[in-house]
């Protein structure tokens, strides 16, 4: 909490917390006046058409607002081991620090243990808001360690956001519990509502003291989820919908159960492709059955945003990350580690830090704003895809060598539109450029037509260049959106002169194996 | 006769522990084992042994045939 006292310079300048405070007051709402052609994607630039009270819920929510997550970070604790269904992309005896799957942890924790770390890592990252227990099993197939482990937060850190990820299948009979501890968000992964669709993703289910196959457990599951979904949307409690990705079993179906799930008031749907490879050990890493490419992804994403709003910033992370969606300290808080810290939980001092974050987001969007009106006479049906290597806080500031993952935004005279990322090796690890690698990543941002970096090198710059990808480095350390409008225009203009010629990308690769921890 | 956990084969997920009837199972060195003396295999309980149906490896819950058969009480 040292950076609370910013070396700001003259002493004139510090601010203090409540003039910050005040600001922020004024600011309710975050000053975002919509944003592009879509204002009510309310998940993505700010407010928008949201109303008051969901806003509230969703502004620093990392996992519900694509904005809040370039600012904010949440933690899931490994509470919940057991699991009341089988899935067929799902193995979990697979366990391994370097993967990075939902249904896998390093360490199971008890529900003391998890509230002890989640103070720690809140006293350590202000920016940390969510807590979430997402498994490794299902929270809901071990309620009674879940709401222990709400209840244990809720006292100690009362301005943290709680909320779980479920199968559904229990959901129904802990709507109203979920409802007392307070949980706002909860997540149902709903892969289908066609039970002969879910007969092929799901061999069997537990429930009511009986294991059940094919598509009698399929239809079970369906109608729970969905009934589960019903009651906690009646009950004012905000929902997203993750579904996976699977090409030729579910793919075109996921259009069928977006309805569905809108109808019952889903706030927010989120499509994952599937992480599938053979030594992961899953039914369908065995049997070859293959991811989506990035262009399939974003095709049924597109297909789906008509009808509500799609997630696309999910790095469908392990079941005990902790930190910034894209990055990973779960190794600096073992339960050795953190039984060794000292904890100052200081509400004040996260309140103060998280009041500058805001701060940050509204500069950054009038920046945005300011850099689209310039853009506003302009006319063309140019539409394409950058990618942007960043650390956080909605600016270009990783180095291209060290990005672990590349932001993809999508522009269009309507202004730039945050439409996924790309998961990549480390290119360059110790100052060693790796050929492979980067071939790694050319394949992973193979459909962008630029590159915006912190720092390039001169042998990758070429390399880019050669496969016609164009690293652009003169907006170091500026905001994303503003540098990629202020970049389309340059291009729309050199296209008019006819200085050069548009032409599409083509596809590119979403990376199927281990995220490596940087050391 | 009662079942025993395959210790190799079990992931540690603690499924099998809530489900028992006769609360015979516990974690014992990093997985879970049942106690045989309490183990009645789930008959006059259920229709199925519940460590079974629960448990997500197949073949990790199995008959301990080194054990008499249960025998329901009366």
């Amino acid at each position: 909490m040292h950076a609370s006292t910013t070396q700001d310079g003259a002493a004139g300048r510090l601010v203090t917390i409540d003039a910050v405070m005040q600001q922020v007051a004024e600011h309710k709402g975050c000053g975002t006046q919509g944003g592009s052609g879509k204002a009510s994607c309310g998940s993505a630039a700010g407010q928008g058409d949201l109303p008051t009270e969901i806003w509230e819920k969703v502004k620093n929510h990392p996992c519900y607002s694509e904005e809040a997550h370039h600012h904010y970070a949440r933690m899931h604790v490994a509470v919940a081991p057991a699991c009341n269904i089988q899935c067929n992309y799902c193995n979990r005896k697979y366990d391994c620090a370097n993967e990075s799957r939902p249904g896998v942890v390093s360490e199971r924790l008890t529900p003391e243990q998890a509230a002890r770390k989640v103070l720690a890592v809140a006293s350590t990252i202000p920016q940390m808001t969510v807590l979430g227990i997402a498994g490794p099993g299902d929270p809901l197939a071990n309620p009674a360690k879940t709401f222990k482990t709400f209840e244990l937060i809720s006292q100690t850190a009362p301005d943290i956001k709680l909320c779980l990820s479920t199968n559904g299948l229990a959901l129904p009979d802990h709507v109203d519990t979920i409802a007392r501890y307070n949980v706002d968000h909860v997540t149902i992964t709903i892969n289908m509502v066609d039970p002969e669709v879910g007969a092929k993703i799901y061999p069997w289910v537990y429930w009511n003291h009986k294991r059940y196959t094919g598509v009698e457990a399929a239809r079970l599951l369906t109608e729970r989820q969905l009934r589960g979904l019903e009651m906690l949307t009646e009950r004012g409690i905000l929902c997203k919908v993750n579904s996976v990705m699977i090409p030729g079993v579910n793919d075109r179906h996921l259009v069928e159960v977006n309805r569905a799930v809108k109808s019952r008031g889903a706030f927010l749907h989120n499509i994952m492709p599937l992480i599938s490879a053979p030594e992961h050990g899953t039914v369908f890493g065995l049997t070859g059955q293959r991811g989506p490419t990035a262009q399939e992804l974003k095709a049924l994403q597109d297909d789906c945003e008509g009808e509500m709003n799609m997630m696309r910033h999910c790095r469908q992370c392990r079941a005990d990350a902790v930190g910034l969606l894209g990055e990973d300290r779960s190794a600096e808080f073992t339960t050795e580690k953190i039984m060794e810290m000292e904890v100052d939980y200081d509400l004040e001092g996260r309140q103060a830090y998280q009041a500058r974050v805001e701060e940050e987001r509204v500069a950054k969007v009038a920046a945005k704003q300011e850099e689209l009106a310039t853009l506003a006479g302009a006319r063309s049906d140019i539409t394409l895809l950058v990618a942007v290597a960043t650390k956080g806080s909605g600016l270009i500031n990783e180095h291209f060598g060290h990005a672990k993952e590349f932001q993809v935004y999508e522009l269009s005279t309507a202004g730039a539109k945050f439409v996924g990322h790309r998961r990549v090796d480390l290119y360059c690890q110790g100052g060693f450029g790796d050929e492979d690698s980067l071939q790694t990543v050319i394949r992973a941002i193979n459909d962008c037509h630029a590159v915006f970096v912190a720092k390039i090198g001169g042998c990758p710059k070429a390399d880019l260049l050669g496969a016609g990808i164009e690293p652009v480095d003169q907006y170091a350390h500026e905001f994303i959106e503003k540098s990629a409008i202020a970049w389309f225009k340059g291009y729309l203009g050199k296209v008019a002169a006819g200085e050069l010629v548009h032409s599409p990308r083509g596809d590119a690769a979403i990376r199927q194996g281990a995220l490596i921890v940087a050391a | 006769m009662a079942y025993k956990i395959i210790a190799s084969q079990c992931t540690s997920c603690s499924a099998c522990e809530a489900e028992c009837p006769n609360v015979a199972i516990s974690e014992k060195g990093g997985t879970f084992v049942i106690n045989p003396k309490k183990c009645t295999e789930c008959i006059g309980y259920f229709d199925v042994p519940q460590c079974v149906a629960v448990c997500p490896v197949d073949n990790t819950c199995v008959i301990d045939t080194t054990y008499p058969r249960y025998q329901a009480a009366g």
